[in-house]
């Protein structure tokens, strides 16, 4: 456990991977943020000349109908940003729930949650994805992130009960129910901040699965209705014969730019633990 | 053991049972009248609407209660019967779905076993060899970052558009006609190789720094300072080591059964390959509902399968689950 | 065999700097001789008993030799010492409870390690089975996991296989913290069979609990913060130690029969001190009611009376 801040914020500092990765997904997020704004127009508005490769008027290049990528990126960047941090929080957060419940509580409430737990576990999240977004109409970024958060948190929940199994016999706990406090007074008190460096890791998981399950999502034509996003545009561009007509700018960043931040999301969490797990620290 | 694939079993049947029953659930629970809306969507010719509003009326049945209609749903899917495709009508969903299926398991069951088998090989190679853990952790972290349809579509681009090594769609050459002769066999190879190697390598990456972190992960053991401090030879320190260190990955492999069948979705579409992603694809574009619903129960089927078999496989490989006692992930 | 350890420094890398965990050692074991190293926790006990046998992760030799056999022993180099380990030197560690794999029923890890020591299983199972009946191992334990195991049987199980080979030193690291009394004097007696029966020539029985090192030990070696601070026969380390040290521990032992209200258990008030920057002069100074001014120098470690050794000015 992490005594104190300072500690922390020492060690995180020096962490190269943990430093180099919150670097990368930072400079990303400005990006969305800012980019949009640098461009007058909206992503999918036909401003050039079709097909042209990258440019000074048009850095990443246009789309077979003359949109500009770069647009279409800082705006798919915003999106992705968007359902990463709503699709894996909630995520997050289902799973802290039911773990925290199931590990605290025990016996048949742990029984149930297990098999509920086991079951949407099993089930193949995209199929389930597949069918529910294909019925409805209007699909929108809200609601994408809301379904991946719905299935992507089983296995949080899994870890979470563990955890919590092995700190719910701890002194401390013991002490701070017989001082009165409640079940989820303990939880939020107790339990949760002496897994606050393994439950930070997780949300950094769930934050990349769900960019990387949004983008899959839309490549396949089931996200968002409106707007635009990353998988989109790699959907577009293979629908449109990028690939065989060579328009490399219109595939080649959108799937960069989520490699590079999925991939800075991984290394962060390889930082992390080694700031949080002192055996791993490097002398 | 019994108990154990008593209990695994007991939850695979009751997830089959709550995916069908999910999968009936929805378009009945969507707003607005079912039919007309899968009816308004497909754009179809007049004379294949009114067959199809006919069948529609039939399986939603809405002159009949919900109970009844949950009951013939299931009478269909035991007689093997998913409804008719609105893309291919009129053709039966079954049969489109089963033709598909061989070039999905094609791309799916060699990617899944080699990548495993590889990645782990590799994994614990570079957790002893301080110079091939400095480029096998970059790459594999990259790798297993990299969304599966974008590494199909740089390799579609570089080695079959740019480079011409390779075809860049279809299961086998648009010229010939399904046979057995050789010619289109390595046809099929030929298609065949990108789409597999796509997968092959994101999954790769996923299991090598997994397996690299276990097998540091075991080395720190007691078992294994008690067998260094009685001078056993480093390759049994190995062995025992790699043995465990293969159990979470194998619980590992079945939690990302998913995620990995997406990754053949994707990248099937990406290369038009004839499986169950490129008929994910005409369903989506078509409104053709009968054939997602289809592909889905026959998903989560196989997924269910998987699990079953890879549950088998952990019993061979951790003893103590034979006797009946609780290893890792049981 | 005999065992000699002449200035033995090793000491722990840490982020923080080097701890001194074991700062210049020196004793010797006799042959036949049952030796108890009794201490603290983080006294360096444990550290001087590994590192005859195999330094760990962090763990550096930094000074001092240990002779064995009047052999150099080359405990700082780990390619060397393959040849000692198992063979010569053979330690129960101090988790014997998770030391075998957990995966491998013991038998056919017991045949695998011997393979892979270049001794045929076969040649020596009737010996193995023989010494499970002697510490009461029922011969199918064999077949067995180590989960299906109690704490004392998998001890016992790792007493066995560590003696296997007939080594000639053998350490016992904290090999009966863990069990219940029963269990213990079981292990407890059957460390003295094993050396009275020539499976072991020598044993070093590390343990915090002196009362047991009384019961089997023929001398006891106390050490205190990386250092030694006495060495004597059993007897007269407990009947008449010299070190105030010594003193204080066998005082704070409870003695039966006399109860709370009678007389107060009393410990030793105070801590060790960090070994990251020991302090100057003896260790023991911050606690000890003997100090004066001449213990700002470190005492040496001197022979008081035949096979008596302490460190302490006020003793010698």
């Amino acid at each position: 456990m992490i005594r104190g801040r300072h500690e922390f914020l020492y060690f995180a500092g020096r962490n190269r991977k943990l430093v180099a990765g919150l670097a990368v997904v930072v400079g990303f997020l400005v990006v969305a943020a800012v980019g949009p704004a640098l461009t007058d127009y909206g992503p999918n508005d036909y401003v050039g000349p079709a097909s042209q490769p990258p440019s000074t008027a048009f850095w990443f290049g246009t789309t077979t109908f003359g949109q500009d990528v770069f647009a279409q990126f800082t705006h798919g960047l915003r999106s992705t940003f968007l359902v990463g941090v709503l699709g894996g929080g909630l995520a997050g957060l289902i799973g802290m729930l039911i773990g925290f419940t199931a590990g605290y509580r025990g016996g048949v409430v742990d029984e149930v949650l297990n098999m509920v737990t086991n079951v949407v576990l099993v089930i193949p999240t995209l199929a389930v994805l597949l069918i529910v977004a294909a019925y409805l109409r209007v699909r929108g970024v809200i609601p994408e992130a809301i379904f991946i958060g719905l299935t992507s948190w089983p296995w949080v929940a899994r870890a979470v009960r563990a955890q919590t199994f092995s700190l719910r016999s701890r002194d401390f706990v013991d002490l701070a129910r017989l001082s009165g406090a409640g079940g989820r007074a303990i939880i939020v008190r107790e339990v949760a901040p002496n897994m606050s460096s393994y439950l930070l890791m997780t949300g950094i998981l769930l934050f990349g699965g769900a960019v990387l399950l949004a983008a899959t999502l839309d490549f396949i034509g089931l996200g968002p209705t409106s707007g635009m996003s990353l998988g989109l545009m790699m959907n577009n561009a293979v629908l449109w014969s990028a690939l065989q007509l060579g328009m490399w700018w219109w595939f080649v960043p959108p799937g960069l730019g989520i490699t590079a931040i999925v991939g800075s999301l991984y290394i962060m969490n390889v930082g992390l633990d080694e700031v949080f797990n002192p055996k791993l620290r490097k002398l | 053991m019994r108990r154990y694939f008593g209990r695994k079993l007991g939850i695979y049947v009751l997830t089959f049972f709550v995916a069908v029953t999910v999968d009936w659930m929805i378009p009945r629970f969507m707003p607005g009248d079912p039919v007309q809306t899968m009816l308004s969507r497909a754009s179809l010719r007049p004379e294949a609407a009114q067959s199809m509003e006919a069948y529609l009326n039939n399986v939603f049945g809405l002159d009949v209660p919900l109970w009844r209609q949950y009951l013939s749903f299931w009478g269909g899917l035991v007689r093997g019967d998913l409804g008719v495709s609105v893309w291919l009508f009129p053709q039966p969903v079954t049969g489109v779905i089963l033709r598909a299926v061989p070039y999905t398991l094609a791309l799916l069951v060699p990617a899944i076993l080699l990548s495993w088998w590889a990645g782990n090989k590799f994994g614990a190679l570079a957790a002893r060899r301080t110079w091939l853990d400095n480029t096998v952790l970059p790459v594999g972290y990259v790798l297993t970052a990299t969304p599966y349809m974008w590494l199909a579509i740089l390799l579609a681009w570089l080695l079959g558009s740019e480079a011409g090594w390779f075809p860049l769609s279809g299961g086998y050459s648009f010229s010939l006609a399904p046979s057995w002769s050789a010619e289109f066999l390595a046809s099929l190879a030929w298609h065949w190789f990108l789409p597999f190697l796509s997968l092959f390598l994101v999954a790769f990456g996923g299991w090598a720094i997994g397996m690299r972190n276990m097998v540091i992960y075991e080395l720190e053991a007691d078992y294994v300072h008690y067998l260094e401090s009685l001078g056993a030879s480093r390759r049994l320190v190995r062995r025992y080591a790699f043995r465990n260190a293969l159990l979470p990955q194998l619980t590992g492999l079945a939690l990302a059964l998913g995620v990995l069948v997406a990754g053949a979705l994707v990248t099937e579409i990406v290369f038009s390959y004839p499986g169950l992603g490129y008929l994910v694809l005409q369903a989506v574009n078509n409104q053709d509902f009968f054939l997602l619903q289809g592909v889905f129960l026959f998903i989560v089927l196989g997924v269910l399968v998987a699990n079953f078999l890879i549950d088998i496989a952990y019993v061979v490989i951790d003893p103590r689950t034979r006797t009946g006692m609780r290893g890792e992930g049981a | 065999m005999t065992l000699k350890v002449d200035n033995l420094q090793v000491w722990y890398r840490t982020m923080r700097g080097d701890v001194q965990a074991l700062d210049g050692v020196s004793f010797s074991v006799g042959d036949g001789e049952l030796v108890g190293l009794a201490g603290e926790s983080g006294c360096g006990k444990s550290t001087l008993g590994k590192s005859l046998v195999r330094l760990d992760g962090r763990m550096r030799h930094v000074g001092g030799t240990v002779e064995l056999d009047g052999k150099e022993l080359p405990i700082g180099d780990s390619e060397r010492m393959h040849g000692f380990r198992f063979k010569e030197v053979s330690i129960i560690p101090q988790y014997a409870m998770s030391a075998m794999n957990p995966t491998r029923r013991i038998g056919r890890m017991v045949a695998e390690l011997l393979e892979s020591r270049g001794v045929r299983f076969d040649g020596i199972r009737d010996e193995l089975l023989r010494r499970l009946e002697l510490v009461g191992l029922d011969p199918e334990v064999l077949d067995r996991y180590p989960i299906e195991l109690s704490g004392g049987m998998k001890q016992r199980m790792v007493m066995v296989i560590s003696t296997l080979l007939n080594p000639s030193l053998l350490v016992a690291d904290e090999v009966t913290s863990a069990l219940d009394v029963s269990n213990q004097k079981a292990v407890a007696e059957a460390l003295v069979d094993f050396r009275d029966r020539d499976y072991v020539k020598s044993t070093i029985l590390i343990t915090h609990d002196l009362s047991l090192a009384y019961q089997v030990a023929d001398s006891i070696i106390v050490m205190y913060a990386g250092k030694l601070a006495e060495k004597a026969p059993t007897d007269s380390l407990v009947t008449a130690p010299r070190h105030p040290y010594t003193r204080m521990l066998i005082g704070a032992l409870p003695e039966v029969g006399v109860r709370y209200d009678t007389r107060r258990l009393t410990g030793i008030p105070g801590s060790p001190p960090s070994l990251l920057d020991p302090p100057t002069g003896c260790r023991f100074r911050d606690r000890c009611p003997l100090a004066f001014d001449k213990c700002v120098e470190q005492p040496p470690f001197l022979e008081v009376a035949p096979d008596h050794a302490v460190a302490c000015w006020k003793a010698s």
